[in-house]
Parts: structure tokens; sequence; C-alpha cells
């Protein structure tokens, strides 16, 4: 009935809401007074501070390194003293050491040592990337050389950078694909080398006509290199939907990209590592979208990492039109609440969205009784069914969780979006699967 | 924003996502009963003021039905939400168009009471209440509810024939009233009848196939018209208010036996045709079955459910003491519907191993 074309099965049509900032050029902003990094800013270990306080750093200056296999190096996003070691709190409601650095805006640098792409091999590559702390930066933060050390059994023929951005309002990826599309493209022949790949696929929405054409006409004649178009659907950026989407293949319940032999990296990641690898200088910044109907200038802005948002509005959002009702940090589907702005920008970060109270954004609705319409699990890209696992949530019934899938959810928040009974069923769903960690 | 204590405006913290599509739950039924205005026009085109009565009496009792249990019990009123009011209307266009206003307004408090708020109301009720409603005024006013009439506008000869004819093998007694008849259905039976004895129907005894779709004949008041019907369940598969393979797969399957059946007996090949335009099938395919509440969550698990309507239909009509069936096949569907969503599950993405 209807074509799965480059696309997947579930999933919906939500309003893309570009249009506040997709136009808007990449600004750098004003670099603040202190940057907050957090050492548990992606997924894996906390790195293992390195300086102490008081002590003087430049800006790309190793702070904090790596500990085990999954983590990531961290390093100073302004020159300044370590003005202290922290605890405090990240969005989402996790916590984190956090070195706190006063900026003492001399803009000193490390030394960078800048590299010619041909003299690398696939190892030299992984390990730079670790060494200047790439992390995914579609959102998960997943450190991205731990992706090019697959099992030794899976050999991996693909890797697909991931321009979707499907979630509505962000356009951070959008601008990097219109303003760096050369380094995307050396990224992604990096990771091609990591991984010992054969082809390469770069994905992207087609609400995004002009980064597509853009992207077809440099891949042309590059060979291991292609550009698919992806009908607007949420959520495309899903990396188990996107893979569907790209090669038709399924990754396994409970399996890894790798297991179907498929890489994914965002954009950005492959943006940032290009630029890290080439130039010597580490992660230190990032893009992010700040829009919404309550901040006076929307747009991308080029941040360093550790900058509190409330310097972000002030600074590059020229602050609040009107009182703000909601803020969230990342997208409105999947995106954290923020009870303050008090809170660093971290690699993950691709948006701050501000709302003012008359957005539907504010609406607070009661949750009344399921009418069983079933319109959760037509929706569900996993092919769960949200209102029978909400069921034994309720009920506390971690047998028929297990059962019904539950750990197999990714919190797009479809399930929830569609509910004509306003049911926050994935929130429902993520107890469960808190419920399920508890019990292990 | 700031600190607590501070004079800035508190700021809203939920769960993703934030953003939600905007439907309701009284959205829908405002949708379904939209959907049902055409038929309801049929239904005041064909049986006129009857036809008016017996809906105003069976929605008003509805609605107050369920006002005065939700006060009963204490709990919050939701009147306003429209379902009361489709089930009213509902079980109004499941009823013989003459049947006294009371007796509509009985049935409508039965299906609220019995068929859904004892059971804790909205999204938990097991059966359809109003065909709970049909079911209990069928076996408490058996003549009444089995007394029928055709439209104002069919043709007064063609009416008198029906009416000799019906009287010998009409399950019910025909009351004296001049243009009171049998339905379509019990027509059918009739020539089955003759079918099976090796006979021709006599010219006349099945309503011509046209009038039939368009509803110019007897029948309950708001299941007759068929293209009034189709209308209303188009616009709510395009509404994505009902699952389109309900209704597909129920009236294929209906289809289908009868065709089938027709063939091995020897029937005329209009017979599957006339199944499918007679009686509550289309009403019931894409109205009754596809109610949210008493029907599977799963794509697959609506499949076989329409599929066991269309079986337990043809069961009733065609093997069946009881010409209609699709009433309690729709009630016993309803009965297995736990059932089905308990054993079929859907695979999730990515195959069906369970995590260890």
């Amino acid at each position: 009935m209807f074509s799965l074309k480059n696309s997947f099965k579930g999933g919906l049509k939500i309003n893309a809401a570009k249009e506040l900032t997709e136009n808007i050029p990449i600004q750098k902003i004003t670099p603040p007074e202190v940057v907050v990094l957090p050492l548990a800013m992606h997924i894996g270990a906390p790195a293992k501070a390195l300086v102490q306080k008081g002590e003087r750093v430049v800006r790309g200056q190793k702070i904090a390194a790596a500990q085990g296999t999954v983590s990531a190096n961290i390093h100073a996003s302004v020159s300044g003293t370590v003005a202290g070691i922290e605890k405090r709190w990240l969005p989402g409601g996790k916590m984190s050491e956090c070195i706190i650095i006063k900026n003492d805006f001399a803009d000193e640098t490390v030394p960078a040592v800048p590299r010619s792409p041909e003299s690398l091999t696939a190892e030299a590559i992984r390990t730079l990337l670790l060494e200047h702390g790439i992390t995914g930066m579609g959102g998960a933060s997943f450190p991205t050389h731990v992706k090019y050390l697959p099992p030794k059994q899976v050999s991996i023929d693909t890797v697909i950078l991931n321009g979707i951005e499907c979630e509505p309002y962000i356009t951070a990826d959008y601008r990097i694909l219109l303003e760096q599309p050369q380094l995307v493209i050396r990224g992604l022949q990096y990771f091609l080398k990591a991984a010992g790949a054969q082809r390469g696929i770069i994905a992207i929405e087609d609400n995004k006509p002009q980064a597509i054409a853009l992207f077809k006409q440099l891949v042309q004649g590059s060979g291991n290199i292609s550009v698919t178009a992806c009908p607007e659907k949420y959520p495309q950026g899903g990396e188990k939907q996107l893979i569907k989407a790209v090669t038709g293949r399924s990754v396994p319940v409970g399996g890894l990209p790798a297991d179907v032999g498929v890489i994914v990296d965002n954009v950005s990641t492959a943006m940032q590592a290009a630029r890290s690898i080439e130039s010597g200088l580490p992660f230190t910044e990032r893009v992010i979208t700040v829009s919404g109907s309550a901040v006076n200038s929307p747009g991308n802005f080029l941040v360093p990492l550790g900058t509190l948002y409330s310097h972000v509005v002030t600074e590059a959002a020229h602050g609040f039109k009107t009182p703000p009702a909601v803020i969230i940090c990342g997208g409105p589907m999947m995106g954290f609440a923020l009870q303050t702005l008090d809170y660093p920008v971290t690699k993950g970060a691709n948006a701050l969205l501000c709302f003012d109270e008359s957005s539907s954004a504010a609406a607070v609705h009661a949750e009344s009784t399921c009418v069983r319409c079933g319109r959760c699990v037509d929706h569900c890209p996993m092919f769960l069914e949200p209102t029978e696992i909400t069921r034994f949530v309720k009920q506390q019934n971690l047998e028929a969780i297990t059962n019904l899938h539950a750990q197999s959810c990714i919190e797009c928040g479809c399930c929830s979006y569609v509910c004509p009974a306003h049911i926050p069923l994935v929130q429902y769903i993520r107890l469960g699967k808190q419920l399920l960690a508890q019990k292990k | 924003m700031k600190q607590p204590g501070s004079p800035e405006p508190l700021l809203i913290i939920s769960s993703s996502p934030h953003l939600h599509c905007g439907s309701t739950v009284s959205a829908a039924m405002r949708d379904v009963l939209l959907a049902l205005a055409p038929t309801l026009a049929a239904a005041v085109y064909y049986f006129g003021t009857d036809a008016l009565n017996v809906i105003a009496a069976s929605c008003a009792a509805a609605v107050l039905a369920e006002a005065l249990c939700q006060k009963a019990m204490r709990r919050p009123v939701t009147i306003t939400d429209g379902s009361a009011l489709l089930t009213g209307l509902l079980l109004a266009f499941c009823l013989p168009p003459q049947l006294a206003p009371g007796l509509a307004a009985f049935g409508a408090a039965c299906a609220i009471i019995i068929g859904k708020q004892v059971f804790g109301g909205l999204g938990a009720n097991i059966f359809n209440p109003a065909h709970i409603g049909r079911a209990i005024l069928l076996a408490s006013f058996p003549a009444q509810m089995t007394t029928w009439s055709l439209p104002l506008t069919a043709d007064a000869s063609a009416a008198v024939t029906a009416a000799t004819t019906s009287a010998t093998t009409s399950a019910t007694p025909a009351a004296a009233d001049a243009v009171t008849t049998a339905t379509p259905l019990a027509l059918l039976r009739q020539a089955e009848h003759l079918w099976q004895a090796g006979t021709m129907p006599p010219d006349g005894l099945l309503p011509d196939l046209t009038a039939l779709f368009m509803g110019n004949t007897a029948g309950s008041l708001g299941e007759t018209c068929v293209p009034a019907l189709v209308l209303g369940g188009f616009y709510l598969i395009w509404r994505q208010v009902i699952d389109w393979r309900i209704p597909l797969f129920y009236i294929a399957t209906t289809g289908l036996i009868c065709a089938l059946y027709g063939l091995f007996n020897n029937y005329s090949p209009a017979f599957a045709l006339y199944h499918i335009c007679s009686g509550g099938l289309i009403i019931g395919a894409f109205f009754m079955a596809t109610d949210w509440v008493t029907s599977p969550v799963t794509q697959k698990g609506r499949i076989i459910f329409a599929v066991g309507l269309g079986l337990i239909t043809d069961l009733i009509r065609l093997r069946g003491g009881y010409i209609e069936g699709v009433c309690y096949s729709i009630l016993i569907m309803n009965m297995l519907t736990p059932l089905i969503d308990r054993y079929i599950v859907n695979t999730p993405f990515g195959g069906g191993k369970r995590h260890a």
C-alpha cells in the first residue's frame, strides 16, 4: 500500500518546523566566562581528570582521560585556570564530576599537529578518534573510536552518514552539510578506511533538497560514496530505522549495526573527525540550534563545549522575547525538559528549544483511560505494543513486559505523540525498562 | 530558569515527547458522528419521522444513562466526549424504524449501563455497547424487534406481494399493518428453500438489487443504505480513525463464503451480493466491528478478528435458525478480542528472539 523504498515501517510525519533557523548560517558566539566540562558527557565510563584546581590549561589540552574501552578523552574548550572539580547535574537527571575552567580570554591553543590524510592507517585513524575525544554528535554521544573496533568475526561493508535530522526544529546538522561539505565527505573517507568498508552512504531526508543536490554533485565520480534521499518520516534518524531505510537490513533484536555489517555515524561527527584528524585540534566546540517561540534570535551557533545554556541564550539568541514556559535540551520528541539554564553544552547537545506559554509544547494534558485504538501499535517503528507494555508496567508485571520486548523500545515518542488519550506511553515504557534493569 | 525563590516563572518539566499530534478521544468520536451523518439523512429519507423518533429516544436515553451512572458512582461525568451519544446513535441505526421510542430508550439505557458502565466505562467494556443493547431488546421484545416496514419510498404493490409471501415462512408473525414486510435476509431464506427444491423463486420475491444497494428496502433504520455507510466508512479510514483491514476482511470473508456456498448449491449468482448488501453487514463492518475498545490492537489481530466475524456471520446466516448473524458475530468476536491480543503479539523489529 505504501512505498517503503528508502524508508521504514511505522513512525509518522511530524511538522519539521525548521524554517526558523534553516537558512541562518552558523555563527560563532562570544566565549563565556566559565566552561563546565562534565567527565560523564559521553556514553560509557566517565573520563578521569588529569588536572587539578588552580592549574592553567590551554584550549585543546587533554584535561581528562578515557577510562576503559567505552569512554572518551575530554579537552579544555577555552584557555584559563581550573576553578574546581565538582559534582553537577546534567540534563536528563545524571550527575557527573565536572571540570570548571575560568576563561582568561587569552585564547591560547595547543600546538596543532597537521597530518596528511594519505599516510594514515586504519589503526592510526582509530587512535586519532580516541585521542581527540570524538563522540557521536547526534545526541547519544557514543565514543566514535569504539564503533570502529568491532568484534573480529563481523566485517563491515557499509558506513552510513546520518544526515537525516528528523527531530523538528533542529538544523545544526543541516548547516554543517551546507557549510562544511568537504569535511563531511573527508570524514566519511576516514571512517571507511578505519572500518575497512567498501561503500559509504550519506543519507539525507528529502526535506533538505539543497543539501541532497550539493552532495550528489560533490560525490559524483567518487566511486564508493553515494547519497540516499529518504522520504521525510520520524524517526528516520534512529540507527535501526536508518539502516533499514538505506540498506534494507534489519539489525537483530538486542544486536548492533555491526551485526549487519554497518556502522552509522552522524554527519557532524564525520565533520569533526576530519577536522580533528587534519588539524590536530581536538573536539572542543560544536554547533547547536537555538530555536522556539520564546527566543529573540533563533539560529545555529558554534559554541565551546561546557558553555552554560544561560550564556548561549543571552549572547547568541539575544535573550527571551517572551517568558519561556518550556525549555528543551535536544529535540522536542526525545529531548529533556530543563528546569534551569545552568546546564553545560555537552558533546551530544544539538539544540536548545525555548517555547512560550502559547506553544503546543507547553500544553499539559491529563492522562485518560486507554480506548485501545491501537495507534501506538500502528506507529511504533520497533513494532512493539506500547499500550500493552504500559498496562503491564502499571501492574509491575516484569515477565509480561519482557515478553513484549520492552527492552527494544528506542524511546522515539511516536506512541505518546499519537495517543488520543494523552497517555505518556514512552514514559511508562522507560519506567518498565528501569524496573527490568533493577531486577538484573 | 532561576533557582527557587526567584520571581521568574517556573518552567514546565515533563517527560519527552514534548509534542502531541493534537488528537483526542472526543475528536475521534465527533469524526464517527460526522461519518454517520449521511446514514442519518438516508434513514430519515426512507423511514421519515418514525426513524427520527427512535434515534432521538435512543440518543437521549444513552446520554442520560451515562450521566446518571457516573453520578451514582461518583465518577467524573464524561458525556461531552461523545461516546454515549455515539452508542445511542449506533443502537438506533440497528433498530426497526417503527419500534416504540420507549423501547429504543430502554435498549439504549441497557447498552450504556450493562454494556459499558458496569465494566468501568469507556475503554473497559468487553462488548460493543450498542450491540449489547440490541441483543437485550431482541431477547426481551422479539415480536417488536422483528416487525419491519417498507420504506416510505417503496412501491406499495411490491409491499403487498412481499408481505403475503413472507407470512408463510417468516420466523415472526407479521403484524396487521399494511406495509409490514420481511427483510431481504428473510426473503433470501425463502429463495434458498425454493432453490434447494429445484424451483426458481417467483419474480418480485427478492427485492431489486439496486433498490437493496440504495437502501430502498425493509430493515433496521440505519443499515439499509449502502452508499451512505460506505461513504462514512471511507471518511473514517481516510481520517485514520478506523483500520481498513476490519471492513475489508469482514466483508470479503462473508462475501466469499456466500459465493462458494451459492455456487455449491446452484443458487443465483447474485446470492453473495444479496448477502453483502442485506442486513447489518455494512454498518457492522465499518462502524461496529471497528469500535476501538472491543477490537484487537494489532493489525494482524484485526485481520483474524475480521475473518472470524465473517465466518460466524455466515454460519448464522446460512446454517442458523436466526436469519441475521452480524450482531452476534460481533459480540462473539468481542469476547475473543482479549484472547487474540494475548496470543497475536507483533514480532519486534529485528526478529523474535527474546532478550537474555
